[in-house]
């Protein structure tokens, strides 16, 4: 084939995706940008360039603050805690423990939830008093909490919650990295008389790597973009103390209608992302191989 | 899998392991741990609302809930809505994802490596990140509230493109050349070769794409206003809300049903979705 008949059909079969792709995911993100520096439009004041006035906003802004710094402990508080708990039910499922495939399904069920239902359910948990993380306490003599309605407490409920939904999904990727050790590996190191304990950490967490990265760097992308629980059970309070970064765009641009702060916003979150992407990306290209 | 734990286990037999499987009962008290929500939404939702903080082995068994949940909200238009948005959608995504996917693995166009990045571009910067101003695009073609405008910012998946384009990497040139040489045009090549050997990757992607729009919430939250439009999820966070003052046993009726038909699906293809999710990511 022509290097010019390549141009022509390659490009043509790209073309529909490309159009949807451009229109959905690069322009909104060039208009965002855009946005970002303009004072929001109305009927009788047309938007104006107003520099990095947003920004300069944001910067003294303690909600959008909060937001951020609650988005890194909940990331840090669920990716690191999902991904050790993850690597320990893979390997056990990875063994013939008695009953595997229930337990396997127990541990990966949480994923196939969606968030929404999953806060109704836990809400049941969280509720004060009648909740049934309360009731158990009683049962201990402890008094209840209000999970939820306590600012200290609120954001580790949503990370318990996150972990036990999000723990089960990594787990499949470790367990089909597991897989692909070989067992003679194993084997080996067992007639050499390594523990069970120096055969995980000498033979199989450095063979895991690749997929801790992997995972680690979708976890961390993905905690930035999960806010669907808010919405259930706290609404990013009480007072801000469980806000996170998407939630309150959502909130200055569909409750406040500050669409040009709500796109300064948005800025941030687009850069951490992209980090985070470029991270992926270095990584990916030291260590894995995609082609 | 099989020979790997039939190795494991008559290596232990050989060799004494110093630890006695002590950590067993640990993953098994994880794994009821992990299942009791669930299972708390089971037993909330088939016992009469006295019973939804009182675990008496004995008491009645009821479905009024679920018939309390069905006619509180109109979860069948909900149902139904759902259903047209992940059909429609895969279907577009199947397309899509197929005709770019093939221009990225057997075609050197000017520009392929730019554009291949422009699209992994969406890998990070997904669709929900953008509610903003893709209300504001939606709003500028009059697509609000309306079951399209759910599904077109995803329906060029980036995820999609990238794995078919993996996949069609790894077809045999010769099985090309060979329908080439019989005359097949490049959409032939790709509809009779490519397609059919790529089945396996389009099943894995069907299940995670049906499953993680069934699931969505935030952007079909953002973009509808209106029952006939509203997807599961967020009618059921609307019926959630504590302002519908609907009790528990209720209300875990209504979630036990908007999750049923994807965990029944899920309990039945159980070895299908975890390949697919495994397959999904690990490529």
């Amino acid at each position: 084939m022509t290097p010019r008949m390549a141009n022509v059909y390659g490009w043509l079969l790209l073309m529909p995706a490309a159009i949807l792709l451009i229109a959905f995911t690069h322009w909104p993100t060039v208009a965002t940008l855009i946005s970002s520096v303009y004072s929001p439009g109305t009927p009788v004041r047309p938007a104006r360039f107003i520099g990095l006035d947003n920004y300069r906003l944001l910067v003294d802004d303690p909600v959008f603050i909060q937001a951020a710094l609650n988005n890194l402990w909940f990331a840090i508080g669920t990716v690191v805690p999902s991904i050790a708990l993850a690597i320990l039910m893979a390997i056990w499922v990875n063994e013939n423990i008695p009953g595997r495939g229930l337990l396997r399904l127990a541990y990966f069920t949480p994923t196939i939830l969606p968030m929404v239902a999953a806060a109704n359910i836990w809400l049941f948990f969280y509720t004060p008093d009648i909740g049934l993380i309360d009731q158990v306490l009683a049962l201990f003599g402890s008094s209840g909490r209000n999970w939820l309605g306590d600012p200290d407490l609120v954001l580790p409920s949503l990370i318990v919650m996150t972990i036990w939904k999000e723990a089960g999904f990594f787990m499949i990727f470790y367990l089909a990295a597991l897989q692909s050790i070989p067992p003679e590996l194993r084997e080996a190191a067992m007639l050499e008389g390594a523990s069970r304990w120096s055969f995980f950490w000498k033979v199989t967490f450095p063979l895991l790597m690749p997929t801790t990265l992997f995972v680690l760097v979708n976890a961390l992308l993905n905690s930035f973009k999960l806010v669907d629980h808010l919405f259930i059970l706290t609404k990013g309070g009480p007072n801000n103390a469980s806000n996170l970064l998407l939630y309150y765009i959502y909130e200055t641009a569909f409750s406040f209608f500050d669409t040009s702060y709500a796109a300064t916003i948005t800025m941030v979150l687009l850069v951490l992302l992209a980090l985070l992407a470029l991270a992926k990306f270095w990584l990916f290209e030291k260590r894995v191989h995609y082609q | 899998m099989t020979d790997g734990t039939m190795t494991a286990a008559s290596a232990r037999s050989r060799v004494r392991w110093p630890t006695i499987r002590l950590d067993w009962i640990a993953a098994w008290l994880l794994g009821v741990l992990w299942i009791l929500p669930l299972a708390y939404a089971f037993w909330a939702a088939f016992h009469p609302s006295e019973f939804v903080t009182r675990f008496e082995p004995f008491a009645p068994l009821t479905l009024d809930n679920f018939r309390e949940a069905w006619t509180y909200a109109p979860f069948a238009r909900y149902f139904l809505n759902t259903f047209l948005l992940v059909t429609g959608l895969l279907a577009a995504q199947f397309v899509l994802c197929t005709l770019a996917g093939f221009a990225f693995a057997r075609f050197t166009f000017a520009g392929h490596q730019v554009a291949f990045a422009l699209v992994l571009m969406q890998l990070m910067i997904t669709p929900e990140v953008l509610i903003v101003e893709n209300y504001a695009t939606m709003a500028g073609l009059g697509l609000v509230d309306s079951i399209p405008a759910i599904a077109l910012p995803y329906a060029a998946s980036a995820f999609g493109i990238f794995l078919l384009r993996q996949t069609f990497k790894t077809v045999p040139r010769e099985l090309e050349d060979a329908a080439r040489i019989e005359g097949c045009s490049w959409l032939g090549v790709l509809w009779r070769v490519y397609v059919p050997l790529a089945r396996p990757v389009y099943l894995a992607y069907g299940l995670v794409s049906v499953s993680h729009h069934w699931n969505n919430f935030l952007w079909p939250l953002v973009i509808t206003n209106s029952v006939e439009t509203r997807p599961l999820t967020v009618g059921l966070a609307i019926f959630a809300a504590p302002e519908s003052g609907v009790n528990w046993a209720v209300l875990s009726a209504g979630t036990l049903m908007s999750v049923a038909p994807l965990l029944v699906a899920f309990l039945l293809f159980q070895r299908q979705f975890v390949q697919s999710f495994m397959q999904a990511g690990i490529k």
